[in-house]
């Protein structure tokens, strides 16, 4: 039986719309997670030579124990949201006839060889390695590793035992501050009182049976729980929340545009993924913390513009790129309902405008660390207004991937194809490059006037701008209505 | 009234519907049947200029679909689910569609109560985002959604299928009502032959892309039907 769930998932695997996508995505998707095994065997090769140095006067082994509580506990915070227990696969199953436990055992163990749970191997195998190399005894460092293993298992099946409340990721995100804090401002030595415990797994071999008993308890713990319900009705189903109405009648200020703002409102705040991205978008105001504080970067005044365009423009990178794949799921009804493309896409720009001007006014206060910040981001919002947003919404028109709201965000590739990088080089490339042009070639000030200026141009042509991506998307209109009927692209 | 000339559309070397002339007039209750790939969905995807036909061309109200977006503002139709936007309540997708037709609240409200036993209950203040409704009420939510506004031309896709058989019912009533005024145009397709002879004045059969029978509805014709797609 197991060898059929295997071929099952091994279909899945290779038959999921992910590997059917563009060769581009996938050589950067493969890329991308080549570099982060490359990066975390990296550091945990490296690791035991950095705590050496870092703390010359205790054992590495000793600085890692200290540290693991931290390890689990952020990981237990992350795979949160990252990791699902996948039971809306086993539905079809349920009908035939296969032991409830049979199912029950391939759902959980799938879950176990998960690569959430590869990840924090291919960080600590390499450094049991170097520890082997250092001369430590074997016996020791390979039952470590057991036990480490072990612990990510129990994450693992933990993570599905608490994952039902949102009250658990709070605890869990409490403890994490307040351990931290208790450490930081030493009130009660946190390290130093699980460092001895987790050390212990290394010093005496034997414990490696603690780790792996925990384990195999919250794997039955987890049986039990599961197998008693597999229901449709009970686990399996999903979840509808309330709808929450909202009065959105300010937006009639808006005249016809109003009606499309409204949805626009809805759609991003009733979404996970358009959610998401708007606080992704706020988060990187805090970008500049990071930078401006940064000696290095203090005279390199083209990396402001950068900065500048970045911040002032999340939003419209973040969200514009995929206008209109957002309203794939409904892009048929919008094409035969009474609705004029134009004022379609005129509620679109003003949005964005809303987005770029609200950001603007958050990096306000970075006018801390100098005025030419303040005046850099001041002509990158202009330019984002006036140019940027045409630019958008022209290269929107290339989107047929659809697009549906309601998957998760983490790590959600869909809708993403070439277009989405080549979107990349005139938004932020083109402004960094004349910013950089104008500032060699005349001043800073000269610089952020010719960025305004062309924003200035921009706005005048704004109308004229318009009708062509209008005409640009009616032309389209076919080849995307097919592409976002779709499911699989 | 519309007018069909020469319409095909071709998939590669495949011709999914070749309509040479078809004539609707104005007021007609019109039935599309056939089988499965018979090029029901595609004659409405075509009418709605939803996809581009390989020749020819949809004239409705003197505005040609795939020239002009002039038919939109008396054109109303559901095909799927796909003309349901799954994040708002049935309430906000009736309003927000009546913003697109010229209709204020109190208008749609007006439109709504008519409709109240059709809803059964189950549409109007459930608390529920269209997304998470069953099947058939989405159906039901949107088959109203295309009243709105007064539309000329209403075109239904398979509005029976998924129905509970009171509803089903319901919508046939509500469908002659409609096309007892003579200015409305409806046109609606169906497996289900027994309602399409029901409801409509006229059925034309479609079979691979092709009209193959076009009948004014009489007491035969539920038979003529029957003994045709019997084979």
């Amino acid at each position: 039986m197991f060898k059929r769930f295997i071929n099952l998932q091994w279909k899945s695997f290779f038959r999921s719309s992910s590997f059917g996508k563009g060769l581009a995505l996938k050589i950067v998707m493969i890329f991308f997670g080549m570099y982060m095994i490359g990066a975390l065997m990296f550091v945990g090769g490296f690791l035991y030579e950095i705590l050496r140095k870092t703390f010359p006067d205790q054992s590495p082994m000793w600085v890692l124990s200290g540290y693991l509580v931290y390890w689990i506990l952020i990981e237990l915070f992350f795979r949160y949201f990252l990791q699902k227990l996948p039971v809306m696969d086993i539905k079809p199953l349920l009908s035939f006839p296969i032991k409830k436990s049979t199912i029950t055992h391939y759902i959980l163990g799938r879950s176990g060889v998960s690569g959430y749970n590869l990840l924090a191997l291919f960080f600590f195998i390499p450094f049991g390695i170097v520890l082997l190399l250092h001369g430590y005894p074997v016996l020791n460092v390979v039952l470590w590793l057991v036990s480490i293993s072990s612990i990510v298992l129990c994450i693992n099946y933990v993570n599905f035992l608490v994952n039902k409340s949102d009250k658990a990721l709070g605890i869990i995100g409490g403890i994490i501050v307040i351990l931290y804090g208790l450490d930081y401002f030493q009130i009660v030595p946190v390290k130093d009182f699980f460092g001895p415990i987790f050390h212990g797994l290394y010093e005496y071999p034997i414990t490696a049976l603690i780790p792996i008993v925990m384990a195999v308890s919250a794997y039955a713990l987890n049986y039990k729980l599961l197998k008693n319900k597999l229901f449709l009705d009970a686990s399996l189903k999903t979840k509808t929340k309330d709808a929450k109405t909202s009065d959105l009648s300010w937006t009639k200020r808006f005249g016809d545009m109003g009606t499309f703002l409204q949805l626009d409102l809805k759609m991003i705040w009733r979404n996970k993924r358009t959610k998401a991205q708007v606080f992704i978008s706020l988060l990187f105001v805090f970008y500049g913390l990071i930078f401006y504080t940064q000696e290095v970067y203090a005279n390199m005044i083209p990396m402001f513009a950068f900065m500048g365009i970045f911040m002032t423009g999340i939003f419209l990178t973040n969200f514009g790129q995929f206008i209109p794949a957002w309203d794939s799921g409904y892009y048929s009804m919008m094409m035969a309902q009474n609705i004029p493309l134009r004022k379609y896409l005129e509620s679109k720009a003003s949005l964005i405008s809303v987005s770029v001007v609200a950001m603007f006014l958050l990096t306000i206060p970075y006018v801390y660390f100098g005025w030419e910040a303040l005046a850099i981001n001041f002509g990158s919002a202009i330019y984002n207004l006036g140019v940027n947003i045409p630019v958008i919404l022209f290269f929107g028109s290339f989107n047929k991937k659809r697009i549906d709201l309601d998957k998760s965000p983490f790590g959600n590739m869909q809708g993403t194809s070439a277009t989405q990088f080549l979107i990349m080089l005139p938004v932020l490339g083109l402004p960094i490059l004349i910013f950089t042009g104008a500032y060699y070639l005349i001043s800073m000030e000269a610089a952020v006037i010719l960025l305004s200026l062309l924003g200035v141009i921009g706005f005048a042509l704004k109308n004229y701008l318009l009708d062509r991506i209008t005409e640009q998307y009616r032309k389209k209109k076919y080849g995307m209505i097919a592409g976002f009927k779709e499911k699989n692209s | 009234m519309i007018i069909t000339e020469n319409l095909s559309k071709k998939y590669g070397s495949q011709t999914v519907l070749n309509i040479e002339s078809l004539e609707i007039p104005k007021g007609q209750s019109f039935g599309l049947v056939g089988n499965n790939g018979a090029g029901k969905t595609t004659f409405f995807s075509l009418l709605l200029d939803l996809i581009q036909p390989t020749s020819g061309h949809i004239i409705n109200n003197d505005v040609q679909v795939n020239k002009s977006e002039g038919w939109k503002p008396f054109t109303s139709s559901f095909i799927d689910e796909s003309f349901l936007i799954g994040y708002l309540t049935p309430e906000e997708y009736f309003y927000f569609v009546g913003d697109l037709r010229g209709r204020n609240k109190a208008d749609v409200d007006a439109l709504l109560s008519t409709f109240e036993d059709f809803f059964h209950g189950e549409i109007l203040g459930q608390k529920k985002y269209l997304r998470d409704l069953s099947k058939g009420n989405q159906k039901k939510a949107g088959i109203v959604a295309s009243f709105i506004g007064n539309p000329e031309v209403v075109i239904l896709d398979e509005p029976f299928a998924n129905l509970d058989p009171t509803t089903q019912i319901r919508l046939k009533e509500i469908i002659k009502e409609l096309a007892a005024k003579n200015e409305v145009t409806v046109l609606v397709s169906s497996h289900d032959l027994i309602h399409v002879t029901e409801v409509c004045e006229r059925i034309v059969v479609l079979n691979k892309g092709e009209i193959v029978k076009d009948i004014q509805t009489s007491a035969e014709t539920l038979k003529e039907l029957e003994t045709f797609f019997a084979g």
